[in-house]
C-alpha cells in the first residue's frame, strides 16, 4: 500500500477521532461527576446539528452566518441541559442507576420525536464556510481545510479542558465534587450548582460538536442513537471519567475503524464493539481512568 | 397459581422485598379476587383469541404474548436479581437468528430449532455472562450494552449467514399438517395455528420461570438483589447465581426471539440494536419489575397503548418517553405497584 494511502486513512481516522472526542468529553465529563450515563448526551448532539441548521437558514444561508449558527446551537442545548438538569436530573442523583438510565433514554425518546416534528424527517445540510472550503496536499494526499480545522479544535478544547480542571480555583471544586461530594457540600460549596455547571458544558459541547459536524454529515433522524453508542465505546475505552482518557480513547476508536476497515472489510464495526468489551473486561475502570 | 404465603428469604430482609403484598393480591390471600385462578382465565382467554378476536387481535394478542416472555426473561435479572441487563435483546437476537437461519436456511423442523434457539441463547449468555457478572452497577450495564452491539454488528454485516441489512426475511412457518383432521383446530389459517403454539409455548415458559423464582433457588436471587455482601457472608456464590440467573433469561429470551422471528415472519439486524433493549426495560419498569406478572402486564399495556395512539399520530416515541417520565417521577412501582398501594390503603381504610 502507498503511503500517501496509509497517510489519508491516517488521518481519516483521526478526524473521526477528534470529532468523537468533542462529544464524549462532554459525555465524560458528567460521568465523571455524577456517575451518570447519559444516553441524551447523542440528542443534545443531534439537537446542536438542527439548530445549526436553522442558525444558518436565520443568519446568511452561505457565507460566514456558519460560525454565529455554531455558537448559538452550542448555547441554545447549554440552556436546554441547564433545564433537564434543574427540573429533573436534581432529584435523580441519589436514586438508583437503573432509574436514571431510564431517565435519560425517555429524553432520547422525547427530543428524537421532537426534532422530527419541528424539522422533518429529510436530510438537511449545511455548507462548509467558505473560509475553510480548500483542500491543502499533505504528503501526495488531498485533506479538506475544514478536517483539518476539526483536528485542531479537538486537541485544542482538551488542553482547554485539563487546564481549567487541573489550573483553576473553579476546577478543583470540581474535581472534590468528583471524590467525596458530601464533603464538599459541608465545607460549604455550592455542589448543585457545581452540578449544573457541569452539565450545561456538558450539553454546551454536544451541541457545538453537532453544530460543526454538520458540514460533513446531513443531518438525519436517527444520528442521536447512532453517535452516543460511538461516544459510548470512546469512553469505555480511555476511562469513564478521565479527560485525556477520552481523548487517547478517541484516537484509538478512530484509527482502529479506520484500518480495521482495510484488513477485515465489513467487521470494523464489529472490531470497536469487541474493543469495548475486551476493555471492560480486562481494565473496567479504562485506560487512563482509576478503579472506583 | 398457587397460594403463596410468602416469608421471604431467611435473611431478615422481607421488609425490603415488596413481593409479598403483590402475591397476597394477585395470588392467594384470603380476598375473593384472589381465589379466582387469574392465570387460568388469562391462558383460555389468550386461546380462544383466533375465534372471537378476528385477525388484528389475533395479531396484538401475539405480540403481547412474546413482549410478555421477553419481559419476564429480563426481569429475573431486573427485578429478580438485581441486575440492569442493557443488552437483554442480544439473547432475543441469537434466539431468532438461530432459529431463522435453521428453518430457513438449513429446513431444519421448528421442533428442532426451537429448543436450538434457547440453545445458542443459552451459550451466548454462559460467555457474555462469565464476564459481565465480574462488574457491578454502571459497568455491567455498559458490558452487556457492549455485547448486545457485538451481536448487531455480526447480524448487521455478515450478510452470507444473516442476510446483513437486507436480514432474513420469509421465514416458513412450522408445518401443521398433522392438526388438519383435528376438529376445531384443522380449519385455522397456518398463522391462527402458529398463534396457539406460541401461547402454548409462553404459557410453559411462564409457568417453569414462574417456578425458578419462586423456588429456593429464586430466593437466594433475590437475597443477592437485596444484599450481595451479605449473601456471600452466609456463603452463597453470588457470581455462579447471578450468572445461573444470566444464562436462565437469556435463554428465555432466546425463546422468545424464536417465536417472534416466525410470528413476524423474519428476522432483522433492526432487532438487536440496543434501543430495543431499552424498550423491553421500559415495558418492565411500566408493570412493576417488583412482581412476577408485572411485566406481562407492561406488555400487554405498551402493546395496547402503542395501537391506540399510532392511529392518531406517528410520534409514538414521543408519548413512550412522555409514559416513562410518568413512570420514573409518578409511579416508580408501575402499574401494579401503584395498584397495589392503593389496595392497601382501601383496606385500611376499611379496617380503620
Amino acid at each position: 500500500m502507498a503511503p500517501s494511502f496509509l497517510f489519508s486513512q491516517f488521518m481519516g481516522g483521526l478526524t473521526t477521532a477528534m470529532f468523537l472526542f468533542l462529544i464524549a468529553s462532554g459525555l465524560s465529563l458528567v460521568f465523571g461527576i455524577m456517575r451518570v450515563i447519559n444516553f441524551a448526551h447523542g440528542s443534545f448532539y443531534m439537537l446542536g446539528a438542527y439548530l445549526a441548521w436553522q442558525g444558518v437558514q436565520w443568519f446568511h444561508p452561505t457565507g460566514p452566518g456558519f460560525w454565529a449558527a455554531s455558537l448559538f446551537a452550542a448555547c441554545g442545548v447549554g440552556v436546554l441541559g441547564a433545564v433537564v438538569e434543574r427540573l429533573f436530573f436534581r432529584s435523580l442523583y441519589g436514586r438508583e442507576e437503573l432509574y436514571q438510565l431510564l431517565f435519560t433514554y425517555a429524553l432520547v425518546l422525547i427530543l428524537g420525536d421532537a426534532a422530527k416534528f419541528l424539522w422533518g424527517t429529510d436530510q438537511l445540510s449545511v455548507s462548509t464556510p467558505p473560509v475553510l472550503a480548500g483542500s491543502v496536499q499533505i504528503f501526495g494526499s488531498t485533506q479538506p481545510l475544514y478536517n483539518l480545522f476539526i483536528m485542531a479544535i479537538g486537541p485544542l478544547i482538551a488542553f482547554l479542558g485539563w487546564l481549567v480542571l487541573n489550573r483553576s480555583g473553579v476546577g478543583r471544586m470540581v474535581r472534590a465534587a468528583q471524590m467525596d461530594r458530601e464533603m464538599l457540600d459541608a465545607l460549604g460549596a455550592n455542589v448543585g450548582t457545581i452540578y449544573t455547571g457541569m452539565f450545561v458544558f456538558s450539553s454546551f459541547l454536544a451541541g457545538l460538536s453537532g453544530a460543526l459536524v454538520t458540514p460533513i454529515q446531513s443531518i438525519v433522524p436517527g444520528m442521536d442513537v447512532l453517535i452516543i453508542v460511538q461516544a459510548f465505546i470512546v469512553v469505555v475505552i480511555g476511562g469513564m471519567g478521565s479527560f485525556w482518557g477520552t481523548f487517547w480513547g478517541s484516537v484509538i476508536y478512530g484509527e482502529v475503524l479506520s484500518f480495521g476497515i482495510l484488513i477485515f472489510p465489513g467487521f470494523s464495526l464489529f472490531s470497536v464493539f469487541a474493543l469495548m468489551a475486551v476493555i471492560l473486561i480486562v481494565r473496567p475502570w479504562g485506560l487512563f481512568g482509576r478503579p472506583l | 397459581m398457587t397460594s403463596e404465603t410468602t416469608t421471604t428469604t431467611t435473611t431478615g430482609v422481607a421488609e425490603a422485598t415488596p413481593a409479598a403484598p403483590a402475591s397476597q393480591m394477585i395470588g392467594g390471600g384470603s380476598s375473593v379476587i384472589g381465589r379466582i385462578p387469574w392465570t387460568l382465565i388469562v391462558f383460555l382467554v389468550a386461546c380462544s383469541v383466533p375465534w372471537i378476536g378476528g385477525r388484528y387481535n389475533t395479531f396484538l394478542a401475539e405480540q403481547i404474548a412474546i413482549d410478555a416472555l421477553f419481559a419476564v426473561s429480563l426481569n429475573l435479572l431486573l427485578g429478580t436479581t438485581g441486575l440492569v441487563s442493557f443488552g437483554h435483546v442480544a439473547y432475543f437476537g441469537v434466539g431468532a437468528y438461530v432459529c431463522g437461519i435453521l428453518m430457513k436456511t438449513y429446513n431444519v423442523p421448528f421442533i428442532l430449532a426451537f429448543p436450538a434457539a434457547g440453545l445458542g441463547a443459552a451459550l451466548f449468555a454462559l460467555v457474555s455472562g462469565y464476564f459481565c457478572v465480574r462488574l457491578i452497577k454502571l459497568y455491567f450495564a455498559m458490558l452487556t450494552l457492549a455485547f448486545s452491539q457485538i451481536i448487531w454488528a455480526i447480524a448487521y454485516k455478515w450478510n452470507d449467514v444473516t442476510g446483513g441489512d437486507q436480514g432474513l426475511p420469509e421465514i416458513p412457518f412450522p408445518s401443521f399438517d398433522w392438526l388438519n383432521h383435528v376438529p376445531w383446530l384443522g380449519d385455522l389459517k397456518t398463522s391462527d395455528q402458529f398463534y396457539l403454539l406460541t401461547v402454548l409455548l409462553i404459557a410453559i415458559s411462564l409457568a417453569i420461570i414462574h417456578r425458578i423464582v419462586r423456588s429456593p433457588f429464586g430466593r437466594v436471587l433475590t437475597t443477592i438483589r437485596d444484599n450481595p455482601e451479605r449473601a456471600a457472608f452466609i456463603g452463597v456464590n453470588v457470581k455462579l447465581y447471578q450468572l445461573a440467573a444470566f444464562v436462565v433469561a437469556g435463554t428465555f429470551a432466546g425463546f422468545a426471539g424464536a417465536l417472534y422471528g416466525l410470528f413476524s415472519r423474519g428476522v432483522f439486524a433492526d432487532y438487536v440494536f440496543w434501543s430495543k433493549s431499552a424498550e423491553v426495560m421500559i415495558m418492565t419498569i411500566l408493570g412493576g419489575m417488583d412482581y412476577f406478572w408485572g411485566p406481562p402486564i407492561g406488555a400487554f399495556a405498551l402493546v395496547w397503548l402503542n395501537q391506540e395512539i399510532t392511529d392518531y399520530t406517528q410520534y409514538w416515541p414521543f408519548f413512550l418517553g412522555a409514559i416513562l417520565l410518568v413512570l420514573l417521577f409518578g409511579f416508580p412501582g408501575g402499574i401494579l405497584g401503584g395498584v397495589d398501594m392503593l389496595w392497601q390503603r382501601l383496606r385500611r381504610a376499611r379496617r380503620a
